[in-house]
């Protein structure tokens, strides 16, 4: 490590620099070496389609002479800097979350824990008002009727049907067990929440299927 | 060393020739700001062109990394996902070392907030194959044919890049005061002691970093950040909960009663699976709501 090395490191990296320099750009020819070489521009590769931009942000003597209609330097006070901020804080996006985030055997299934329990407790309300309303409309939603109707279809749509009321019911109540517990504040550790999460659906799906099928 | 300080050193005037002397702000175009909504579309790396490594070798082993750009200077064009190439032969071992190495070799526009390297600071929280955590502690999968993504937090504003705004997360902080709050002097007029088994209450909650990691993998606080005060925060109110020389706990509790605050919290658990520090927010929420509960 000596004067020398870094000097030595200094002419490398700008010769290597001045050798890529396109001679069609026309920027570059009023450049001094001392620019190069200090590493106030980039000439090895050319990432960006804009080159005029990228040399009005890096080289301020050239930004007169720079046609950026986005971004304008000059010295502004900290009032018009704050109403500045302002103005940028409107524009700025949202980064992206529910679409990029990994499934995980943590959000996915209480993404499910709710989904689960909307069906349940919202068909038993719907369930629950036809049946009150039935006679006034003519609806015959009485056991014996609906027994006779399901028993009519098809074995595939009887299992799915069955199926479809059975998992919700056997997830949420499995899933309910797990969340009570977590608020004795019991089983909250990493490894035993992706232990019992798993258990919880591999318990839901052979249960569904036991009340399926039995 | 020494040597080569100094060398920088009078190198350094040179610089501040290209630099503005006064600090200046990008300014935003009236018709620039047409069209474009908080939440926009990212415009895929399907759609976008490939920054390639600098020289490629033979026996090179090419990791690809999609990342999220979007600058603040172009206010109404989507953010879009910007592919870059590297050798992880010349790469350090670390996330970090990737991006560092982008941004000195390959495309100097690449923002990302960085400092301590270790672990330690929290600046360079991301979202990291769809993960939560710190680009310096995060090894680079050195499967090649996988392709990593590196986007900023999840749900916050991004101010640049992969800088998002933590504002709103700092005001939250300083809302459930963090500090110790005290109306007695101590008994022996100098300390305010604890036993050893009191102080070891604190283990697993003074470790907090701050990096936002857990709030920000936390679905609850995507969609209630407003009010919600989030895992990060709750941890730390927990850790003031738990202290046994802290004299304004009912205080304490009493600000966090409300439907809000605390109770948004629905057991999701990503903020325990994702800490990278390895502490479990989770539980410390679950004990806040039980002692709350139990009035104890």
């Amino acid at each position: 490590m000596s004067v020398n090395m870094f000097s030595q490191r200094a002419v490398q990296t700008s010769m290597r620099r001045l050798a890529t320099i396109r001679p069609t750009n026309s920027s570059m020819r009023i450049l001094s070496p001392a620019a190069i070489a200090t590493g106030q521009i980039r000439t090895a590769e050319e990432p960006y389609q804009d080159r005029e931009q990228e040399h009005a942000l890096t080289l301020l003597p050239l930004r007169l002479a720079a046609t950026s209609p986005t971004s304008t330097s000059l010295p502004v006070s900290s009032e018009e800097a704050n109403k500045l901020l302002a103005s940028q804080r409107k524009n700025r996006p949202v980064s992206p979350h529910l679409g990029i985030y990994r499934p995980q055997v943590t959000w996915i299934p209480s993404a499910m824990n709710r989904v689960t329990g909307s069906i349940l407790s919202g068909g038993l309300y719907i369930f629950g008002f036809a049946y009150l309303v039935a006679p006034a409309f003519g609806w015959h939603l009485e056991s014996a009727t609906m027994a006779a109707t399901v028993a009519a279809w098809p074995v595939a749509a009887k299992v799915a049907t069955k199926f479809l009321i059975a998992w919700p019911f056997t997830f949420h109540s499995f899933n309910g067990l797990r969340h009570l517990t977590w608020d004795l504040g019991a089983v909250l550790t990493n490894k035993q929440v992706i232990v019992t999460g798993w258990t919880v659906i591999a318990l839901s799906f052979v249960t569904a299927l036991g009340l399926t099928f039995y | 060393m020494a040597s080569l300080r100094s060398a920088t050193r009078l190198a350094a005037p040179a610089r501040s020739l290209f630099r503005p002397a006064v600090r200046s702000y990008a300014t935003i175009g009236g018709e620039m700001s047409r069209g474009a909504t908080p939440s926009r579309p990212v415009i895929s790396e399907k759609d976008t062109s490939t920054i390639k490594e600098p020289e490629p070798e033979k026996d090179s082993k090419i990791k690809t990394f999609h990342i999220y750009r979007w600058n603040p200077d172009e206010p109404a064009s989507k953010p879009k996902m910007q592919t870059y190439t590297l050798d992880l032969n010349k790469t350090g071992p670390m996330m970090l070392d990737a991006l560092i190495r982008i941004k000195n070799e390959v495309d100097p526009t690449l923002t990302f907030r960085r400092s301590c390297r270790e672990g330690i600071c929290g600046s360079c929280a991301m979202n990291i194959d769809g993960v939560n955590t710190l680009a310096c502690l995060c090894r680079i999968p050195t499967e090649t044919t996988k392709e990593s993504r590196i986007y900023p937090l999840p749900h916050t504003y991004v101010v640049k890049d992969l800088v998002p705004d933590l504002t709103h997360f700092y005001k939250q902080y300083k809302s459930i005061k963090p500090y110790l709050q005290r109306d007695t002097k101590p008994g022996d007029g100098r300390e305010n002691r604890q036993t050893p088994e009191e102080r070891k209450k604190l283990d697993g909650l003074y470790e907090c970093i701050l990096c936002a990691c857990c709030s920000t993998s936390c679905p609850s606080y995507w969609w209630n950040s407003e009010q919600y005060l989030g895992p990060a925060i709750l941890l730390q109110s927990y850790r003031w909960l738990a202290d046994s020389r802290d004299e304004r706990k009912a205080e304490r509790k009493e600000a966090l009663e409300n439907g809000m605050s605390l109770y948004r919290c629905h057991t999701i658990l990503n903020c325990s699976r994702t800490c990278p520090k390895g502490l479990n927010p989770a539980k410390a929420i679950a004990e806040i709501k039980k002692s709350m509960a139990l009035g104890s």
